[in-house]
């Protein structure tokens, strides 16, 4: 029950404040409201027994990438005018109810029909049921158990994602820096 | 009781709204966010089918979800940073992110 209570409330904050990021004209506030959405889903990661991952999003997600936008917006100072004037036109209407119109058709009937006997079984899929697929002594979900997946059974995607992030950071040098 | 289809369904709209901010919006920097809505959505996809997997084989399959979370948050940082990057490029020699005149590959 209060699984359910939790999972509505961190679901309209996720779904509020991605849409603010969406429509906000100001990109300070739509970079705000991107903090608070990431903060709704690593509520909801917790809900999917996702701890390691939940503080993950917090400390790089809504800590480090988020100061890094808005480092940039601050740096930009885009003024009022350059920002642009909202357009309401008779397209974006047609867009937003196609849009809604898809996405609600994908979401109840295609994932209904095909998830049908999975929600079932997968609702009475139990934690205790998941443990015995870990570690002895590593909840599901825990630091224990996804540091054995990440860097016993996938270790050469570990390690190229070392090597992307060292290229990352040596081609944003590259690209943002005037004159080397 | 929630099941894995609210999860689902709770990352379909995400989805669909950072898709929408990508193709509505004009600031370079709000389509930069919103491909970071569409990442989460993902992550969230993943760990619903790692909690709620449809077949279990191996000793610690569903656990792999987490793990593909943990490269996507890793790529997604690296895609940001550099993402910026040409955001402050193509600031400093045209004076402007609005992506609709950021055009000269079209000529």
């Amino acid at each position: 029950m209060a699984e359910t209570i939790l999972f509505y409330i961190f679901a309209i904050g996720v779904l509020f404040a991605g849409a603010q990021v969406v429509l906000r004209r100001n990109p300070v506030h739509g970079a705000l409201s991107l903090v608070a959405c990431f903060f709704f889903l690593a509520g909801t990661y917790v809900l999917l027994a996702a701890h390691l991952i939940a503080i993950l999003q917090i400390m790089v997600y809504a800590g480090a990438v988020m100061v890094l936008f808005v480092f940039v917006i601050m740096l930009l100072n885009l003024k009022d005018e350059e920002l642009g004037t909202p357009r309401r036109t008779i397209w974006k209407g047609i867009g937003l109810v196609s849009v809604v119109g898809a996405t609600g058709a994908v979401a109840w009937r295609g994932l209904g029909s095909a998830y049908d006997s999975v929600l079932a079984h997968g609702a009475a899929t139990q934690l205790t049921d998941m443990a015995k697929h870990t570690l002895p002594g590593a909840p599901f979900g825990s630091l224990k158990a996804v540091a054995h997946a990440v860097y016993l059974n996938s270790v050469l995607p570990f390690e190229l994602t070392s090597l992307l992030l060292l290229v990352a950071v040596v081609g944003a040098v590259v690209v943002a820096k005037g004159k080397i | 009781m929630v099941g894995p289809l609210h999860y689902l369904v709770l990352a379909a709209a995400l989805f669909a709204l950072g898709a929408v901010g990508v193709v509505i919006r004009r600031n370079a920097i709000i389509v930069l966010m919103s491909i970071e809505l569409m990442l989460n959505a993902v992550n969230l996809t993943f760990l619903t089918f790692s909690r709620f997997p449809l077949v279990v084989k191996g000793n610690d399959a569903p656990i792999a979800g987490h793990a593909a979370v943990f490269y996507v948050i890793a790529v997604a940082a690296a895609e940001a940073a550099v993402g910026l990057a040409i955001v402050i490029a193509v600031f400093r020699s045209r004076l402007t992110v609005n992506v609709d005149e950021i055009d000269s590959l079209k000529n």
